[in-house]
C-alpha cells in the first residue's frame, strides 16, 4: 500500500514537472534567454541581485548576532523583550513600505535597497541567536565558569557553538526572505531580477516574467541548499549526531 | 588546605535579607575528603561556591593554602581547583577528549602532555580511552558521563577538588560502583576535597570528616564515627537516623572486631582423637580446620567424639568465609541467616587470620562508644 | 508635516484604500484558514505526509510574491482575471498555507498525549476531550499562525497593487511613478501602522484565548532559573 502511494506521488511530481516544462517553453522563456543580449542582461541582473543580497545579509548577520549576543548577557537580559519587539517591527512592517521609506530618506539606488533589505533580515537572525544562546542549559555554563573559563571564552567556545544550529536556521530564513524581497529593489532603482518581473507585468510578457521569477526561485533554493552545507561545516559534530542524514 | 574564617553570605537586602551562610569557621586539612552534609537550603552548596568565588563573600574570608581567595584572579583561582556538579555539565559541542582537555589547554600545557594525561585519567576511571576519547557526550551512558566528569575535574591535577553532589544523577547501583572507584582513586591521589551531599549514607562512606549544616550554620564537624556515636544535638541525631549504629557498622571493618586465631585451629590431617583432646583441654567450643593455611570447615565436640579418623573426614563446612576488609554491616547481614555463631576470617591471600562472632561485633561497638564518650 | 497634510487632504481615499486592503487580507486569511486548519489537523495522522506537505509549502514560500503574481497572470487572463483582486487573493491564500498548516500541525501534535490519556481514563468521550483539552491547548498556537499569516499578507497585498489589486500599495506605486514623496510615505506609513495594529490585535486575541494555566507555565519556562 505504501509503495503504491509512493509511486503515485512520484508520478504526479513527474507530471507536474513536465507540465511546468511545457508551459515554460510555450511561454517563450527559453527562446527569450537564448537571445545572447537578453542572456547577458539577465546575468547582469542576477549579479546585481546577488550583490544586494550578500551585502545586506552580511550586515544583517553582523547586527543580528551582536544583538542576540548582547541581550543574552546578564546585564542586559531584562531589555531583551523590548529590543526583540523593536527589531521585529522591521519585519512586521511590509517589505514594500520599508523599501519605500528607505528610498525617501536615502535616495534611490543600491544603498537604499541594501539598507532596507538589511533591516528586513535582522529579525530572524537576532531572534534565533537570542533563543539559541538562551537555550544552552544553565548548568553547562555553570560548569564552564566553575572550571575556570572566562566569560569571553564561554561565549565563543560553549554558548555560540551550542547555539549554532538555531542561529543557522535563523540565517537561512533571513537569507530566503532577503532573496525574495530583493526583487522589489527594482522599484527604487537598484536593479536585480525584479526588473524582468515588473517590466514583464506591465508589458504583459510572460517570457520576461519567467526570466525574472525562475532565476529568483532557483537562487533561493540554491541558497537554501548552501545553508544546509554550511550547517554541515560549522555545526560541531556532537550536535549533529541526532539528526537523520541530510 | 582550606580555611574558612567567619564566613557570611547574605542574599537580598534590608528586611528581606537572608543569611545563606552564617559565621562558618572550620578547616579542611590537606588530603582530607570533607563532606558538606545537610538538607536542601542549608547552605552547603553556597559554601562550596563561595570557595571558588562563583559567588562573592559578604563577610569573612577563605584561605587556600594560607592565601586569601580574594587576592587571586577569579578565573585563575577556578583553574587551580577541580569542579564537578550534579548535572555533570559536559560540553555537548566538544568530544570527551576536548572536554577533559579544557583546563590543561587554558593552562597552556603542550598537546603531547595533554594527550597522555587524558589517557591516564580515563584509564584510571576504568574507561577505555580509545573507545571514548573521540565520542561526544550524547553518545555516552549516565555512568560513563559521570566518570568523564570526574576526569575533567582532575585534568589539570589540581590539589583541591570541589564537588557538588557529583554522583547524584546516577542510579543507585552505578552510584555505588563509582563511589568505590572514586575512593580507590582518592587513596592513590590524596587530593583535598570538599564534597557536598544530602545523602547521609554517602557522607559516611566517602568522608574522612563530615561538616553538618543547618540553616546556614555549621552544627558539627567530626569524623563519621564520632558523628554517629556522639551527634551534637537532636537535629543531627534525627538527620543521621535512628539506625545510626547500623550505619556505624557500615564503616567498620571486620579487622576492627575480629578475634585473632590462637589455639582454635587444627590441621585437617590430624587425628580426630588428639583433636578432641585439644578441644577439651582448651575449653573450646569449636576449632577451625586448616589446609595449607586456608579454612576448610570446623569441628566441634559432637563431630569429634567417638571417632578415629582424619579430621578432614568429619569437618563441617562454614556457610561463608569472611574477608578482613568487609564491612561489619555485611557480616551482620550474614550472621542473621547463619546457623553458626562464629565465622572464619581470611586475609587478602585467603589465609586464615581469625574468627568473628556476633559478640565480637557487639563488643567492638561498645568500645567505640566508650572511646568517644567524653 | 507634509505627510500628515497629505493624509488629511486625501482622507477619503486613504480610508477607502485602507478598507480595500483590509478586505483583501481578511478574506484571504479566512479562506486560507478554511483550507489550512483542516489540512494541518489531517496531516497529524501521518508524519511522512506531514513532512512532504510542509516542505512543499516551504518551497512555495521561496518564490517571491511578485513572481507568483507574474506567473498567474497568463493563466488567469484566460478567465479575464489576470489582473486585479482575484490573483492577489489566490496568491495570498497560497502563501498563508505554510504558517497556518505548520502551526496547526505543531499545535495538535504538541498536546501532550498523557493529557489525552488522562482524559480518556477519567471517562471523557472523544468530543469532550476535543472540546475541553485538545482545542483549548491548540488554539493559541493556531492563532499565532493566523497572526503570522495576517501580517505577512498585509505586506504581500501591498505589492499586489502592482497587478491592480488596489489597497494601500497604490499610494506607494503611484508615488514612486510620480516621484511624489509625500504620497509614498503616506502609503508606507499607513500600511506600516495597519500591520503593527493587526499584529498587536492578534497578539491580544492570542492571549485572551490562551487558557490561564498555559500562560503561567509559559512565563515560568521563559526565565532561565
Amino acid at each position: 500500500m505504501h509503495l503504491l502511494t509512493f509511486k503515485a506521488y512520484r508520478f504526479t511530481l513527474l507530471v507536474i514537472l513536465v507540465a511546468a516544462g511545457v508551459f515554460i517553453e510555450r511561454a517563450g522563456f527559453i527562446k527569450y534567454l537564448s537571445d545572447p543580449f537578453e542572456m547577458r542582461f539577465t546575468i547582469n541582473l542576477i549579479l546585481q541581485h546577488i550583490n544586494m543580497v550578500i551585502v545586506s545579509i552580511s550586515a544583517a548577520a553582523f547586527i543580528g548576532l551582536t544583538i542576540g549576543i548582547i541581550f543574552t548577557r546578564p546585564k542586559f537580559k531584562k531589555y531583551s523583550g523590548v529590543v526583540m519587539y523593536i527589531v521585529g517591527l522591521g519585519q512586521t512592517v511590509p517589505s514594500l513600505a520599508v523599501i519605500a521609506i528607505s528610498m525617501s530618506f536615502i535616495g534611490i539606488g543600491f544603498k537604499a535597497a541594501v539598507f532596507a533589505l538589511c533591516i528586513y533580515s535582522v529579525l530572524p537572525i537576532a531572534r534565533n541567536t537570542l533563543a539559541g544562546i538562551s537555550s544552552v542549559q544553565s548548568w553547562i555554563i555553570d560548569a564552564a565558569r566553575g572550571i575556570g573559563m572566562s566569560e569571553c571564552r564561554i561565549l565563543f567556545q560553549i554558548e555560540i557553538p551550542n547555539a549554532m544550529k538555531v542561529i543557522l536556521t535563523g540565517f537561512r530564513i533571513a537569507l530566503i526572505i532577503n532573496i525574495g524581497t530583493a526583487s522589489l529593489a527594482f522599484l527604487i532603482g537598484a536593479g536585480g531580477l525584479g526588473d524582468h518581473i515588473f517590466t514583464g507585468i506591465s508589458l504583459m510578457r510572460m517570457d520576461k516574467i519567467l526570466a525574472g521569477a525562475i532565476p529568483t526561485t532557483l537562487l533561493a533554493l540554491f541558497a537554501d541548499y548552501l545553508c544546509g552545507l554550511l550547517g554541515f561545516l560549522i555545526i560541531p559534530k556532537g550536535l549533529r549526531l541526532d539528526e537523520k542524514a541530510v | 588546605m582550606i580555611q574558612y574564617n567567619h564566613v557570611y553570605k547574605t542574599f537580598g537586602q534590608g528586611s528581606d535579607a537572608v543569611n545563606a551562610v552564617e559565621d562558618i569557621s572550620f578547616k579542611i586539612e590537606k588530603g582530607d575528603l570533607v563532606v558538606f552534609l545537610g538538607p536542601s537550603g542549608c547552605g552547603k552548596t553556597t559554601l562550596l561556591r563561595l570557595t571558588n568565588r562563583l559567588i562573592p563573600l559578604t563577610r569573612g574570608n577563605i584561605l587556600i593554602n594560607n592565601q586569601d581567595t580574594t587576592t587571586w584572579n577569579g578565573v585563575k583561582l577556578r583553574q587551580s581547583m577541580g569542579y564537578a556538579i550534579q548535572e555533570i555539565g559536559l560540553f555537548p559541542n566538544k568530544t570527551i577528549y576536548g572536554n577533559i582537555a579544557v583546563v590543561p589547554r587554558l593552562l597552556k600545557w603542550d598537546e603531547k602532555r595533554i594527550k597522555e594525561r587524558v589517557d591516564e585519567l580515563l584509564f584510571m576511571l576504568r574507561l577505555d580511552p580509545d573507545a571514548v576519547k573521540e565520542r561526544y557526550p550524547t553518545e555516552l551512558s549516565g555512568g560513563q558521563k559521570q566518570r568523564v566528569g570526574v576526569a575533567r575535574c582532575l585534568a589539570a591535577d589540581p590539589d583541591i577538588l570541589l564537588m557538588d553532589e557529583p554522583f547524584g544523577a546516577i542510579d543507585p547501583i552505578n552510584r555505588e560502583d563509582i563511589q568505590n572507584e572514586f575512593l580507590a582513586v582518592q587513596e592513590k591521589l590524596k587530593k583535598t576535597i570538599a564534597f557536598v551531599t544530602h545523602d547521609i549514607q554517602e557522607a559516611i562512606k566517602m568522608g574522612d570528616k563530615i561538616a553538618i549544616f543547618q540553616a546556614g550554620k555549621l552544627i558539627q564537624y567530626d569524623t563519621p564515627e564520632i558523628i554517629l556515636t556522639r551527634p551534637a544535638n537532636t537535629y543531627i541525631s534525627d538527620f543521621v537516623g535512628s539506625d545510626r549504629t547500623l550505619k556505624l557498622l557500615a564503616i567498620l571493618k571486620v579487622s576492627d572486631a575480629m578475634m585473632a586465631v590462637h589455639e582454635n585451629v587444627v590441621s585437617n590431617n590430624e587425628n580426630t582423637q588428639s583433636a578432641h583432646n585439644k578441644l577439651r583441654n582448651n575449653n573450646l567450643e569449636f576449632m577451625i580446620v586448616i589446609y595449607e593455611g586456608r579454612p576448610e570447615g570446623y569441628v566441634n565436640d559432637e563431630a569429634l567424639k567417638d571417632t578415629d579418623t582424619e579430621v578432614t573426614n568429619v569437618t563441617r563446612p562454614f556457610t561463608r568465609v569472611i574477608h578482613e576488609d568487609e564491612s561489619l554491616r555485611d557480616v551482620m547481614s550474614h550472621m542473621l541467616v547463619s546457623k553458626v555463631r562464629h565465622l572464619p576470617v581470611v586475609d587478602s591471600e585467603g589465609l586464615i587470620s581469625g574468627t568473628i562472632s556476633y559478640r565480637d561485633i557487639q563488643r567492638c561497638i561498645r568500645d567505640i562508644y566508650k572511646k568517644n564518650k567524653l | 508635516m507634509s505627510i500628515l497634510d497629505y493624509i488629511y487632504k486625501n482622507a477619503d481615499r486613504c480610508w477607502a484604500l485602507t478598507l480595500e486592503h483590509i478586505w483583501i487580507v481578511f478574506f484571504s486569511v479566512f479562506i486560507a484558514t478554511l483550507i489550512a486548519v483542516p489540512a494541518g489537523i489531517a496531516i497529524t495522522r501521518n508524519d511522512r505526509v506531514a513532512e512532504k506537505v510542509i516542505s512543499t509549502a516551504n518551497i512555495l514560500m521561496t518564490i517571491p510574491s511578485i513572481a507568483l503574481f507574474g506567473i498567474m497572470l497568463p493563466f488567469l487572463s484566460m478567465f479575464g482575471h489576470g489582473l486585479g483582486k482575484v490573483p492577489a487573493i489566490i496568491a495570498l491564500v497560497l502563501y498563508s498555507q505554510l504558517p497556518i498548516i505548520r502551526n496547526t500541525y505543531t499545535a495538535v501534535k504538541n498536546v501532550p498525549p498523557s493529557l489525552i490519556e488522562a482524559g480518556r481514563g477519567i471517562g471523557m468521550g472523544s468530543w469532550s476531550r476535543m472540546k475541553q483539552i485538545e482545542i483549548p491547548m491548540a488554539v493559541p498556537v493556531i492563532i499565532s499562525g493566523l497572526r503570522t499569516a495576517a501580517v505577512m499578507n498585509i505586506g504581500i497585498a501591498a505589492i499586489a497593487a502592482y497587478i491592480g489589486a488596489g489597497g494601500l500599495g497604490v499610494f506607494i506605486q503611484q508615488g514612486i511613478a510620480r516621484a511624489y514623496d509625500e504620497m509614498i510615505l503616506a502609503g508606507a506609513l499607513l500600511v506600516a501602522l495597519l500591520a503593527i495594529f493587526v499584529d498587536l490585535f492578534m497578539a491580544l486575541v492570542e492571549r485572551l484565548l490562551t487558557p490561564k494555566g498555559l500562560i503561567v507555565s509559559r512565563e515560568r519556562n521563559k526565565c532561565i532559573c
